[in-house]
């Protein structure tokens, strides 16, 4: 099929595409938020893994495409045969088995590093009615991983409240760094999501579920909390502050903050639905509003429905 | 390829291509001819990738700035809800329908479809379904707003009265579904019993089998959803409790069902597309398919795995563990006959004789932004990595890979590569290059510039965003505009040299397969005297197909 001058040049090129794949591969980290969660630095590394592989074969086929295009035109009205090769049986069975080998070794990676992130905290989210719950990935799910901390959050439309241990009640996120805690999602109207871009976890929140998280963040700072599963006319301003400190930083701020704190300074939901409408088109459609419309001034619910 | 076509001596040639003008009417009426019947639904079909087109450019126009300014959130909603289902059910999917419709038959020899009333029958019911879903902009509250894979408990939220979007949504679907399934029943028959002596399995072409997988999914999966929205249906007109939460149903059995098609629906979209692919690079790399046998295999092959994966769209969707990981195996094995195919594509370029006229543009184009598209496809099926990029931008710019850069560019190429054999005419080269120039650029600035969006944590579905996020959204949205302005080049095309073109002959591209042996456009029975088959498929090296003489074979 190839000469042996063609091997040569073949072999030069996968080695060349193997550097500058590796070289992209490496480049991925760049490309997400900062890592503000241990959790985060396993997925950057899958992700980093993933762009190094997608590179190989991207490059790998796009320069076999090119290298046609350059060299194999044909000229002007002759349509005589490229060649008359239909197959090779060694080359599709390569091309089978490689591929094959490649996934596995993808979901082998993605798996053990699945097993690392015990997201979904030490219990099962779902129990299952039937027998199908396998042995095999019990591991995955009792990974023990005692969380210091559990904390309550409360999302509907279109809002997020938090309850802390000690019964205080804030729509800020407070987390202690360095430590896993464990958040019991509790949606109480339609399904939203639980979503923070730096640390990279996200977790639908399904009415009447009971629903755990665990995180551990590893960097203080500020970060937004968004919704990730779309929830209605306001979905877009579903945000929430994050603050990830130091725990005494975070001792702190839970006794000095009085119960209930104050009403909010800002509440754009209300400030929308309230005001006029300064879009360039205005459709004039009413939608859903949420029993109690100024929602946001209300003192929260701190029971789960 | 060659537009040394006007040279045409063939009476009867002639006389059948007068008579098509003549009748231009018959694609206005009610007719069973399943060549009318494809172009109906193509034609049709493009006039809702317009109207879904241009609901996209306004959401791109709200997306150029950080703030909601130009359409309140309602409407919002309601653009990317019916963008979505537009796209998708009335445009890819039916299109997919028409050109099958057009070319299965010939392709496999036969006179017509197997129910020709039937087939005009799932049609009908697809225009009035479409301006039903149409008309919901006209309602005092506007149309569905839960997004075009409608999620309860969201999509029962809706405001009071009986007639909302959302119910109007629910019924549109169920009609198109019901067409859907005739049309699956009527192209397997079709494929099944109608072919002409000698085409065995092994001398289909790779489209035919593509357009039997992607039914057969149709055949299989589409009960689910139909089953899902009838429940859905019940739930918001009827006060049943099957998917509220509150009352004790379901809305994660939703989404299950909802997907168990759903995600199929992406192989009924992308199959013929990748069938598109099979049959133009042969033809303008003049080689034989590589490895057609493995490539057909990986057609049903790719079909068959893809109904075991549904799950990884719900991810996060309070999925347990052992869900999880036995859908990211599975997901990822599409992986292995799917890279059996860009891997054949790619060998079938290699060492070849390349013509890069239109249809070979637009299919060398749309084949490479598909490896793009698959390979952020098996990084997705990564669960953890999902779990971070689900729901975000990253997904909308792979899945737009998938549709617009991969399908709808496998559609362009098709209506090129098949232009000559349905109007009986030429194109012209120059505006078709443009087209695609225009198209492929824009579309990869559009859509790659949504990946680094979704890394960053921009999510889909919402109407205004954080100034971080601004740089990436600007360049996508000019690349829409771009991207929109790139179909008048194209409608300039299609409707000039249909009307004026010069004359094309039967074969213009030297091409291979039966479609190509009778007459531009072909009689009323498709055939002369139906073909016996005695040749595998995409026979390039054979002399016949190779010498500028036989542009005009009729054997
Ligand atoms: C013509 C070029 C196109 C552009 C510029 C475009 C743009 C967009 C944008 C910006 C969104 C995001 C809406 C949001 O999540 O807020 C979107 C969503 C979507 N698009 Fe397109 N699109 C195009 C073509 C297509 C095509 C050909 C399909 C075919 C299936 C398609 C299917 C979808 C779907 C299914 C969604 C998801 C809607 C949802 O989130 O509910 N698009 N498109
Ligand atoms: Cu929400
Ligand atoms: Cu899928």
């Amino acid at each position: 099929m190839f000469t042996f001058l063609e091997y040569i040049l073949i072999a030069f090129y996968v080695a060349g595409l193997l550097i500058v794949s590796r070289w992209i591969g490496q480049q991925a980290f760049s490309w997400m938020p900062v890592q503000a969660t241990a959790e985060a630095q396993r997925v950057d590394d899958l992700f980093s893994f993933l762009v190094s592989i997608g590179a190989f074969i991207l490059l790998g086929l796009v320069g076999v495409i090119v290298y046609a295009i350059i060299f194999h035109r044909a000229r002007q009205k002759d349509y005589s045969e490229g060649h008359s090769v239909r197959g090779d049986a060694r080359i599709e069975l390569l091309w089978t088995a490689v591929p094959t080998l490649l996934v596995l070794w993808i979901a082998f990676k993605g798996f053990s590093i699945y097993q690392q992130l015990n997201i979904l905290g030490l219990q099962q989210i779902v129990h299952l009615h039937t027998p199908v719950e396998s042995p095999a990935y019990a591991t995955v799910a009792n990974k023990p991983q005692p969380a210091t901390e559990t904390i309550d959050v409360f999302v509907k439309q279109w809002e997020w409240s938090f309850r802390y241990p000690n019964n205080l009640t804030s729509k800020e996120l407070h987390l202690p760094v360095n430590r896993s805690t464990r958040l019991n999602l509790h949606a109480q109207d339609v399904i939203h999501g639980f979503y923070v871009s730096a640390f990279r976890l996200k977790q639908d929140i399904i009415p009447n579920r009971n629903i755990d998280i665990v995180l551990t963040p590893i960097r203080s700072g500020k970060y937004r909390l968004k919704d990730s599963q779309f929830s209605g006319t306001y979905f877009a301003l579903m945000e929430a502050d994050v603050y990830v400190e130091p725990l005494d930083t975070y001792n702190q701020w839970l006794t000095q903050t009085t119960a209930n704190e104050p009403t909010q300074t800002k509440d754009w939901v209300v400030a929308e639905s309230i005001q006029a409408h300064k879009t360039f088109f205005n459709s004039g459609w009413q939608t859903f509003i949420p029993a109690s419309p100024a929602i946001a001034k209300e003192r929260k619910v701190s029971n789960d429905t | 390829m060659t537009h040394d076509s006007s040279i045409n001596t063939d009476g009867e040639l002639n006389n059948s291509s007068n008579e098509s003008e003549q009748n231009w009417r018959r694609y206005f009426s009610f007719s069973t001819d399943h060549k009318v019947i494809g172009v109906q639904y193509m034609a049709m079909t493009f006039m809702f990738f317009l109207i879904g087109g241009l609901l996209a450019m306004i959401i791109r126009a709200e997306l150029l700035t950080p703030e909601a300014n130009v359409v309140d959130r309602p409407l919002y909603n309601g653009l990317f809800t019916m963008h979505g289902t537009i796209m998708i059910f009335l445009w890819i999917i039916p299109f997919n329908a028409g050109l099958a419709n057009y070319l299965v038959p010939l392709m496999i020899g036969a006179r017509d479809m197997a129910f020709p009333l039937l087939n005009a029958i799932a049609f009908w019911i697809l225009p009035p379904a479409g301006l039903l879903l149409l008309s919901s902009f006209l309602l005092p509250n506007g149309t569905a707003q839960s997004g075009w894979w409608s999620y309860p408990p969201i999509s029962l939220q809706v405001p009071p009265g009986y007639i909302n979007g959302e119910f109007i949504w629910i019924v549109s679907l169920i009609l198109i579904g019901i067409s859907s399934i005739m049309g699956a029943i009527n192209f397997l028959t079709t494929i099944f019993w109608m072919r002409a002596p000698g085409m065995t399995f092994f001398r289909m072409p790779v489209f035919v089998w593509s357009v039997m997988s992607a039914q057969l999914l149709q055949l299989i999966n589409l009960p689910a959803l139909t089953g899902a929205l009838i429940l859905l249906l019940f739930d918001l007109s009827l006060g049943t409790q099957f998917f509220k939460p509150l009352e004790n149903g379901d809305p994660v059995i939703y989404q299950h069902l909802f997907w168990f098609y759903s995600h199929p629906a992406v192989y009924i979209m992308a199959l013929p597309a990748f069938g598109i692919f099979a049959e133009v690079l042969p033809a303008f790399a003049r080689n034989p398919l590589f490895g057609y046998r493995s490539v057909a295999l990986a057609t049903l092959g790719i079909a068959l795995v893809s109904i075991f994966v549904w799950v990884h769209h719900m991810f996060t969707s309070a999925t347990p563990n052992w869900m999880r990981m036995t859908f990211m195996v599975t997901s990822m094995l599409v992986a292995v006959p799917t890279g059996v195919k860009a891997f054949a594509w790619t060998a079938t370029i290699w060492r070849s004789k390349l013509h890069l006229e239109t249809p070979m543009l637009f299919a060398m184009g749309g084949a490479t932004m598909f490896i793009f598209g698959g390979i952020t496809g098996v990084m997705l099926a990564a669960t953890p990595f999902d779990i971070h990029v689900n729901n975000t931008y990253f997904v909308v710019g792979h899945f737009h890979y998938v549709v617009f850069n991969t399908i709808t560019m496998a559609i362009f190429a098709a209506i090129y590569f098949w232009f000559p054999k349905i109007t009986g005419r030429m194109y012209s080269e120059g505006w078709g290059k443009l087209h695609f120039w225009l198209t492929f650029i824009p579309a990869n600035i559009t859509f790659f510039s949504m990946h680094p969006l979704g890394l960053q944590g921009m999510l889909r579905r919402i109407s205004s965003y954080d100034p971080q996020y601004q740089g990436w959204n600007i360049i996508a949205s000019l690349g829409a505009f771009l991207l929109g302005a790139s179909t008048l080049p194209f409608i300039a095309n299609i409707v000039g040299s249909w009307l004026y073109g010069p004359r094309a002959v039967n074969n213009p591209w030297h091409a291979t397969g039966l479609e190509w042996i009778t007459s531009s456009p072909p009689p009323r029975d498709n055939f002369e005297e139906i073909p016996i088959v005695k040749r595998p498929p995409y026979d390039y090296g054979d002399p016949k197909y190779s010498v500028l003489e036989n542009s005009n074979n009729r054997d």
